[in-house]
């Protein structure tokens, strides 16, 4: 198996304390990641630093054999839905297009192509009838998979995806499952912070277990034990054992 | 009216008219950005900030233009790199930090003007000018620096537009698809400085944030895309800039900046008023239309629950008094009686005569479907436990309607168990006589 991704020693530190110290893992091309740990883990931390969007003290990433500069292309982000105000002036198929933004260049304007390729992702969703609607007057599902749509235009063969499951309602979530299966049988990786210990071992085939350090990374069958979790949650997992 | 056409074909007017136009355009388009930014805060420091900046580059050099906007952008970016200091490297959020580097900057500003004109220092005449903005004291070479910045400042924000916007919204999705982010975010905060240094002689650095900002959001109330907000602003900046021109160079000692922002705040004060959906009379118009059908409603159901009571006591007259009804809603007398005056009006209610009532049969209509769908939720509610999950509130539409068809003959047998069932249009038409038996 190809490697899709490869993390080697990264160490973040936003103040004095780092965020992340040491972690290593590669991730098999074609896998449905779940990275699962506690409150302040570092999970999205992680995504952020593997694309480069906040500074690393230390560490190198590769995507595909190559840096991820290189390889821009061939990633799709999914950042937190929380993390932008929805009262900007827009409409659904807008943000959708601004995932084909990588794609179109400098200077250029947005073409025919590319709004039929956003709709066509927006009806991959379930939205298509949304199109024309201002953001703000979507509900947080509906927010995400905007987001989600966005991701598709990109056209990546690697996706990175913050907290996807947060706060949405039963009908999204099973939409965003039906679509990570959608985009596994096509043979693309996703990388997921996920939240929900309940679902983890349903929804995914690969699991980062993290909490500052790497605790472990495998497939779900090797990961998702007791020992390992209580080890990720520490004292948290109280719940875990009585049920 | 003479003085006006006079001064009109005054061709340093005219170049004053067209500077202040493309100055307010320019500030409109790029005020749009640094409002959606919640940035507008920081556009104020460092217009305030400008000031000390323009009085150190007189001290320096004189009266010389590229001088006092090389001071102003000095200090106009210390500004906004002391508030980014502050905010990062302590507890202080940034409000607090936009308080303390604007006044100390512009205290500073006027503790230097103070000095210099007092002093014995050559050609000071003017320079207190920049703090409210003297447009009719520009020259012709001023107005050229000004059209060229706005000109270059309007030409980057149409090229950058689509990188820009995503900028905006999404700085992380920006640079997850490998933008250039603080690339970026330096060209937007240089055309900050570049519209806020340019303007500050026509507009003064006291009231150039508001060239800044109010045009884009009066613009932000009438569109949802940011291309046409921005256009707008730029209209309305442009629109406020000559006529607050116009105005100071008609009237003497009135000074340019205060026209420029009553003027844009007139269109605010519309935009905020009457712009359709976002406007406040139209939120307005919508809630009270909201409310006059929950009261008709209400007073349709309380009817409705009049009539019941009847049947239960084997009394059959339809007509009812304005009196009776107040005994079964629980609305003030005043909400009633609109109600009640609308709902006849859509012939929902009938008059019969000396006082009494009755429903019609589109009346009796809606009144029972009222009743029955606000039972049929009580009824749900009463059974949330064993009926499982809730048909009502869920996103997927098509979903929960499904959901509440199977569920809804659940809900109708348990609505005849708890013996609340309203009676129907057809008992209604068999057994109510239009007389008055016992009122």
């Amino acid at each position: 198996m190809k490697t899709a991704v490869n993390v080697e020693k990264i160490t973040v530190a936003y103040k004095k304390t780092p965020v992340l110290q040491d972690v290593t893992f590669s991730i098999p091309e074609g896998q449905l990641v779940g990275i699962i740990g506690p409150n302040g883990a570092g999970k999205s931390t992680l995504l952020k630093s593997i694309l480069q969007l906040v500074p690393k003290t230390a560490g190198d990433v590769s995507i595909k054999g190559k840096t991820v500069q290189q390889q821009r292309k061939l990633i799709g982000y999914v950042p937190q839905r929380g993390d932008v105000d929805w009262d900007f002036p827009t409409n659904a198929l807008d943000v959708v297009l601004m995932g084909r933004y990588g794609h179109i260049g400098w200077f250029k304007r947005p073409k025919k192509k590319d709004k039929e390729h956003a709709l066509s992702c927006l009806d991959k969703v379930g939205m298509k009838a949304y199109a024309d609607r201002q953001i703000s007057q979507l509900s947080g599902g509906q927010q995400q998979r905007v987001f989600l749509a966005r991701a598709l235009a990109q056209d990546a063969s690697i996706y990175f995806m913050d907290e996807p499951f947060a706060g949405v309602d039963a009908a999204t979530e099973r939409a965003i499952i039906a679509l990570l299966n959608e985009l596994k049988k096509q043979g693309k990786t996703v990388l997921v912070v996920h939240h929900d210990l309940q679902t983890a071992e349903e929804y995914f085939d690969w699991l980062l277990l993290l909490n500052k350090h790497l605790i472990a990374s495998g497939p779900v069958s090797k990961t998702f034990t007791t020992d390992l979790l209580q080890k990720t949650y520490g004292g948290k997992l109280a719940f875990l054992s009585s049920s | 009216m003479q003085e006006w056409s006079q001064l009109l074909t005054s061709a340093n007017l005219q170049w004053v008219l067209l500077g202040t136009l493309f100055l307010g355009m320019a500030s409109g388009v790029v005020g749009s950005f640094v409002l959606l930014r919640k940035e507008s805060l920081v556009g104020d420091a460092m217009a305030h900030a400008a000031l000390p900046g323009i009085c150190l580059g007189f001290l320096l050099y004189g009266r010389e233009l590229f001088a006092l906007m090389a001071g102003a952008a000095l200090t106009g970016l210390l500004a906004i790199y002391a508030i980014r200091a502050i905010t990062a490297h302590s507890k202080l959020k940034q409000d607090a930090a936009i308080g303390i580097v604007l006044s100390v900057f512009f205290g500073f500003g006027i503790v230097l003007l103070t000095y210099i004109t007092n002093g014995s220092a050559g050609n000071k005449a003017g320079l207190d000018e920049f703090i409210f903005g003297q447009a009719a004291s520009l020259v012709f070479q001023d107005v050229q620096i000004l059209l060229g910045t706005a000109i270059v400042l309007l030409m980057i924000a149409l090229l950058f537009f689509k990188e820009l916007k995503l900028l905006t919204f999404d700085p992380l999705f920006a640079g997850g698809i490998g933008l250039p982010v603080s690339f970026l975010h330096g060209l937007l905060s240089s055309m900050v400085v570049l519209i806020v240094i340019t303007g500050i002689q026509a507009v003064g650095v006291v009231l150039m944030a508001a060239l800044l900002i109010t045009p884009a959001i009066a613009a932000r109330y009438w569109t949802e895309k940011l291309g046409i907000m921005a256009m707008l602003a730029g209209i309305i900046g442009g629109v406020s800039g000559v006529f607050g021109a116009m105005t100071s160079a008609v009237v003497p000692g009135l000074p340019t900046g205060p026209v420029i922002v009553v003027c844009a705040t007139i269109v605010f004060v519309c935009s905020f008023l009457f712009a359709p959906a976002r406007g406040l009379v139209f939120h307005w118009l919508k809630n009270k239309k909201r409310d006059q059908a929950i009261w008709q409603e209400q007073v349709l159901r309380s009817i409705y629950e009049l009539l019941e009571t009847r049947y239960k006591e084997h009394s059959t007259s339809l007509v009812f008094t304005k009196k009776e009804l107040s005994y079964f809603t629980h609305l003030p007398p005043k909400r009633v009686m609109k109600a009640f005056h609308d709902l006849q009006k859509q012939a929902f209610i009938g008059n019969m005569n000396d006082g009494y009532f009755y429903l019609t049969d589109a009346g009796f209509q809606k009144a029972y479907q009222s009743t029955l769908q606000y039972r049929v939720e009580n009824v749900y509610l009463m059974y949330e436990s064993q009926l499982g999950t809730p048909p009502f509130g869920t996103e997927d539409r098509d979903e929960s309607e499904t959901a509440l068809d199977t569920m809804n003959t659940e809900l109708r047998h348990l609505l005849k168990k708890e013996n609340l069932e309203p009676i129907s249009f057809q008992v209604y038409k068999t057994t109510f006589k239009p007389y008055q038996n016992d009122i």
